[in-house]
C-alpha cells in the first residue's frame, strides 16, 4: 500500500479545497470500499481527506414534504428512520438488501452511491481494465460475465478498445434513489450545485474510468428525497446468488400509484444490469395511464429490455439477466398493484 | 539519488500519526503508520488478538468489534480515522470475570467448533441484539414499518456478515435466540 498523508479538516469547504488542490487526494467517509481499494492497490492516493464527521448526520423534514439526508447519515441509521420506512419503503428495503449489519453501520449516504464496481477484473490489478487503467483493455469481455451489464452496452464489445467497459454499478441504495427522483447536493471548488440523482452516474462512453459526473474535489453534502404522491406504494426486490450478503444479479426499485385500475404514476429503476443505476424510462412511459394488469407490466418490462445485449462469457454469459429482469419487474409491480 | 531509476512512482516515506484509543476500558496511546487498519493496530500493536484477520477485505466478519457501541469491521477501518474512539472487543466483554450473556450462550449452546470466527460472531451478535432491541428492521422483515420479532430467520439475516467455515450456524442461531428472548 502506498503511504499517504491523512488529514481531517475542520469543515467541508476546507476538505473540498484540500482534495481539489491535489490530484492525488481522495475523500474518505465510511471507508468500506476505499480502504479495500487501498489494500488491493486499486486506489493509490498520496492524501486521504477524512470527511466522515464533516457533513450532517441528520435526516430532516424538507419544506416540500420530502426529506433531506445528510451525507454522513449511515446506511443503518437511514434504513431505521421511521419516516423512510413509512414514506419510502423502497429505500429502506434497498439499504437493508445491501451488504451486512457491520458494513451498513460504517457506510454513509454520501459514500454508498459512490462505491465502485465489484467487477473482479477491476479489483485485480494484475489484469487489464479500462476503468482502473484507461487504455489497457477490458478483461471482462469474453471472461466471466455473470455480474456484468446487459443494458447500455454493445452486443459484442471489442475487448481491446480503450473505451470498452461492461461493469455494473453495485449499489442497491442508488437504484432506489434513481427511482425516487432524488437530488444530490454538492459542494465543489467552484461553489455548490444540485443535480438530479439520475444524472450523477454515467455510462462508460469514451472514459470508463469516470463512474460519475463529479469533478475532482466535489463533495456530496446531502441527498434530497421529494415527496411521493399520496397513495403511492413502493418496493425493492433483489435477486442474487445467495440469500444474503451478495451483490445483485438483477434488482428492481419501483413506486406505483394505481387509480381506478389504471397506472396513475410509476417510477422504475433497475440494478445489476448496467454501468449505472438504470432508470427504466421506456417501461414507465409504456405504463402510464394503462390498466394495472399483468399484461401491461409484461409489455412495459419487455419494452425496457428490448435493447438489452447479452454478453457471452466463459461462464455461459449473462443472457439470463434479460428474462430475469423482465420477470422481476412484473413480479414487483404485480405485488404493489395487489396491495394498492 | 543516482539518477538511474526508471520507476515513475518512487515509494514515498511512511507517514506516522499519534492516536489514542479506548480499548476494552483502557486508554491506549500509540503512533501508527496512517495505513494501519484498526484490526492491525489492535492485534499487532496492542497485543489484543481477539479480533481475527480472516479475509482482510470485509467479506468474513471475523474482525468485528464494537466501535463507539456499534458493530463494525475493524479490517476496513483506518486506525488514524478513529482517533479517540471507544473500542470493545470480545476480549473486553466480560465484567469482573463474569462472561457477557452472549459469550455464556455460545458456550451453553456449543456455538463454535474451531473458534476462529467466534470473537467476531460474538461482537456481531451483541451489536445485532442491540439493533433489534431498537426496532431496526432487516432484509427479511416482511413489513419494514413494523418492529420485527427476533425469529430465527431474522437472526440468520442479521448475522449474515459473519461466516463460519466449520458451519456452526445451527448452534449460533439458538445461542443468540436464547439471549434475545431473555432480554
Amino acid at each position: 500500500m502506498r503511504p499517504f498523508t491523512f488529514v481531517r479538516p475542520s469543515g467541508p469547504d476546507e476538505a473540498v479545497r484540500a482534495v481539489a488542490s491535489d490530484p492525488d487526494a481522495v475523500f474518505l467517509a465510511g471507508g468500506t470500499n476505499l480502504v479495500d481499494h487501498l489494500r488491493l492497490g486499486v486506489a493509490r492516493p498520496a492524501l486521504v481527506v477524512d470527511v466522515r464527521t464533516l457533513t450532517s448526520r441528520e435526516v430532516t423534514d424538507a419544506s416540500d414534504g420530502g426529506l433531506r439526508i445528510g451525507a454522513a447519515v449511515t446506511n443503518s441509521q437511514l434504513a431505521a428512520d421511521r419516516r423512510v420506512r413509512e414514506r419510502y419503503p423502497v429505500l429502506a428495503q434497498a439499504l437493508l438488501a445491501g451488504a451486512s449489519g457491520q458494513l451498513r453501520n460504517m457506510a454513509t449516504s454520501g459514500g454508498n452511491p459512490l462505491q465502485r464496481t465489484r467487477c473482479a477484473y477491476f479489483q485485480d490489478v494484475t489484469t487489464p481494465c479500462n476503468k482502473r487503467e484507461p487504455g489497457s483493455g477490458c478483461s471482462a469481455v469474453g471472461g466471466y460475465t455473470r455480474d456484468h451489464a446487459v443494458l447500455g452496452v454493445a452486443a459484442a464489445p471489442e475487448a481491446a478498445a480503450p473505451e470498452t467497459c461492461i461493469a455494473t454499478h453495485p449499489s442497491d441504495m442508488a437504484v432506489a434513489l434513481a427511482a425516487l427522483d432524488a437530488r444530490v447536493q454538492l459542494r465543489g471548488p467552484g461553489g455548490s450545485r444540485e443535480i438530479p440523482f439520475t444524472g450523477l452516474h454515467r455510462l462508460p462512453g469514451s472514459d470508463p474510468s469516470r463512474d460519475t459526473v463529479l469533478e475532482h474535489g466535489e463533495l456530496v453534502t446531502a441527498i434530497d428525497l421529494p415527496p411521493l404522491p399520496a397513495g403511492n406504494r413502493s418496493a425493492y426486490r433483489k435477486v442474487r446468488d445467495r440469500a444474503s450478503y451478495a451483490f445483485a444479479l438483477v434488482s428492481v426499485a419501483t413506486a406505483l400509484q394505481v387509480a381506478d385500475g389504471r397506472v396513475a404514476d410509476v417510477r422504475l429503476a433497475l440494478g445489476g444490469v448496467a454501468h449505472k443505476p438504470w432508470r427504466a424510462s421506456q417501461a414507465e412511459e409504456a405504463l402510464r395511464g394503462q390498466p394495472a394488469t399483468e399484461a401491461s407490466f409484461l409489455g412495459a418490462a419487455e419494452a425496457e429490455l428490448a435493447a438489452a445485449q447479452p454478453q457471452s462469457g466463459l461462464d455461459g454469459g449473462n443472457g439470463f439477466k434479460i428474462p430475469l429482469a423482465v420477470r422481476t419487474i412484473v413480479s414487483t409491480l404485480r405485488q404493489l398493484a395487489r396491495e394498492a | 539519488m543516482n539518477g538511474d531509476s526508471t520507476r515513475a512512482d518512487p515509494a514515498p516515506d511512511a507517514v506516522q500519526a499519534e492516536i489514542s484509543l479506548q480499548v476494552d476500558g483502557r486508554t491506549r496511546r500509540l503512533t501508527v503508520d496512517t495505513r494501519t487498519s484498526l484490526l492491525d493496530a489492535l492485534r499487532e500493536r496492542l497485543g489484543n488478538t481477539s479480533p481475527k484477520k480472516g479475509c482482510d477485505h470485509g467479506q468474513c466478519g471475523a474482525c468485528t468489534v464494537l466501535l463507539d457501541g456499534e458493530r463494525v469491521l475493524s479490517c476496513l477501518t483506518l486506525a488514524v480515522a478513529r482517533d479517540g474512539a471507544e473500542v470493545r472487543t470480545a476480549d473486553g466483554l466480560a465484567v469482573d470475570g463474569v462472561l457477557h450473556p452472549v459469550q455464556q450462550a455460545f458456550i451453553d449452546h456449543d456455538a463454535f467448533q474451531c473458534g476462529y470466527c467466534t470473537p467476531g460472531q460474538i461482537c456481531s451478535a451483541v451489536g445485532a441484539l442491540q439493533e433489534a432491541e431498537r426496532g431496526w428492521p432487516s432484509h427479511v422483515t416482511a413489513d419494514v414499518t413494523s418492529d420485527p420479532e427476533l425469529t430465527d430467520a431474522e437472526i440468520a439475516e442479521r448475522m449474515s456478515g459473519n461466516l463460519c467455515r466449520c458451519g456452526a450456524y445451527m448452534n449460533i442461531v439458538p445461542a443468540i435466540r436464547s439471549v434475545g428472548s431473555a432480554g
